[in-house]
């Protein structure tokens, strides 16, 4: 145990729900970035896979919206240590997205429009784990929270869940992103307590 | 009511102007409580200030403004953060722009400025409900040749003041800062709708969005 706080008693609450370590229960839906939100309407929105032999797919926003749409409700963990259970959405898997590209990559640096950047493992996007989210609780996916479109990757923190998702670059070596370079965490699980780099 | 902390820390880097520190606060029963909070001051070794407000029926910061006694410990990590920070090899116009206790890292930016003797022109907008509600007021008030501070009353303008109360516009921002002309670089910080709509006036003025820096510290939206 830690240096105990004299005085302090805190408040409980919420123990019967499981959460990652050092993370509390969130009911609103915090808003984080590093900077403007960009206004992307979706008729100038396309999302881009590019692989390591540099062989470009591309989606516009209509097509993307003709692929299957999966509904998804998980439970989302932030850095910043609020948690948020059974957030609804709605996307497109990236299953589906990398289904018929020929890549041998292991690692994807995720771009979005306005210039952010993070890095995950390709494994980490295949077998239902990532989508491309374009829906919230049954609504369009707002520009604060990433509209019109983000990834949704819910098993790592949720700065890998990249706001307005433009491009999947596909590597066979791992780079950091914006955050990671900052001093965050090349990978993040939320269960391990991977927050900054070190840890 | 918020109140300034001074604490002694062993073995901490010193920090830039602009980051934050994590506290944890353990119970007796080993239960504990995370909060992050920006430095108020940075460049200092084994000491690390911050200023909290405290929120009504919140866990944590009422305990740190109302009970904390001196003497008692708390855990500190960091500094924390790499993106909102303002080092003094910046020469660039700044303009600092914040909502309610969001002063405190813009104000450890201003502290940084005069410590380092910088000559970057800075301007502060500082969006208060009230002038009883401004931290820092004689500090603020002080000149500071080269920062030049505006401050926008959201509840209850002082007496005699031309602006009447009301939320932040365009206006103030435009007024209050520099021009997009000069590529200032702009750090935003305060609650998240106040961050959401100062970012977006900066923007539709002709920033560029890369030269906008945002910090948002809740409430939740
Ligand atoms: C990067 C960063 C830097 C921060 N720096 C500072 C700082 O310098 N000074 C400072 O006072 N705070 C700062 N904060 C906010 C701080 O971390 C806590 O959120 C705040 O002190 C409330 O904690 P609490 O335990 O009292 O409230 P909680 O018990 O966590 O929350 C109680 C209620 O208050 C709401 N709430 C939480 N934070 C705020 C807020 N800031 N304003 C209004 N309502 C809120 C919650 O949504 C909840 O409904 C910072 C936050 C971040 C993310």
């Amino acid at each position: 145990m830690g240096i105990v706080t004299r005085g302090f008693r805190g408040r409980r609450g919420g123990g019967d729900v499981k959460l990652p370590p050092g993370q509390y229960l969130e009911t609103g839906f915090p808003v984080l970035s590093a900077g403007p939100t960009p206004q992307i309407a979706p008729a100038a929105w396309a999302f881009e896979i590019t692989t390591e032999s540099g062989e470009e797919h591309r989606w516009s926003w209509v097509e993307l919206q003709a692929l299957p749409r999966e509904d998804i409700t998980v439970d989302i963990h932030c850095v910043t240590k609020w948690s948020k259970l059974g957030s609804r959405w709605t996307g497109v898997s990236l299953d589906t997205l990398l289904s018929g590209i020929d890549t041998q990559a292991s690692y994807a640096m995720v771009h979005s429009y306005g210039g952010y950047t993070t890095n995950l493992p390709l494994d980490d996007l295949r077998n239902g784990q990532a989508w491309v989210a374009y829906g919230y609780d049954d609504r369009p996916l707002r520009p604060e929270h990433g509209g019109p479109a983000r990834l949704l990757v819910p098993h790592l923190y949720f700065w890998k869940s990249a706001k307005w998702v433009q491009r999947l670059e596909l590597l066979t070596e791992d780079r950091l992103g914006f955050w990671e370079r900052a001093g965050y965490h090349a990978y993040g699980d939320p269960w391990r307590e991977q927050r900054y780099a070190g840890d | 009511m918020a109140a300034t902390l001074l604490m002694h820390v062993e073995g901490q880097p010193a920090g830039l102007a602009g980051q934050r520190v994590e506290v944890r606060l353990t119970a007796e029963d080993g239960y504990t409580a995370d909060r992050e909070y920006s430095l108020a001051r940075s460049g200092e070794p084994d000491r690390a200030e911050i200023t909290v407000q405290a929120i009504d029926g919140g866990e944590v910061s009422p305990f740190l403004v109302e009970d904390i006694e001196v003497g008692v410990e708390l855990q500190v990590r960091g500094p924390i953060g790499g993106w909102f920070v303002w080092r003094p090899e910046q020469t660039e116009p700044v303009t600092l722009i914040a909502g309610g206790s969001g002063v405190v890292p813009l104000m450890a930016m201003i502290r940084a400025r005069r410590a380092a003797g910088s000559k970057a022109p800075f301007r502060l907008i500082y969006s208060v409900r009230s002038r009883d509600e401004m931290f820092y007021r004689s500090e603020l008030r002080q000149p500071d040749p080269g920062v030049d501070v505006s401050v926008v009353h959201t509840r209850e303008a002082p007496e005699g003041s031309p602006r009447p109360a009301g939320r932040i516009t365009v206006a103030d921002v435009n007024n209050g800062g520099w021009p997009p002309d000069f590529a200032p670089t702009c750090y935003v910080c305060g609650p998240t709708g106040f961050v959401e709509s100062v970012a977006d006036m900066l923007v539709a003025l002709g920033h560029d969005p890369h030269h906008v820096r945002t910090e948002r510290f809740g409430p939740t939206g």
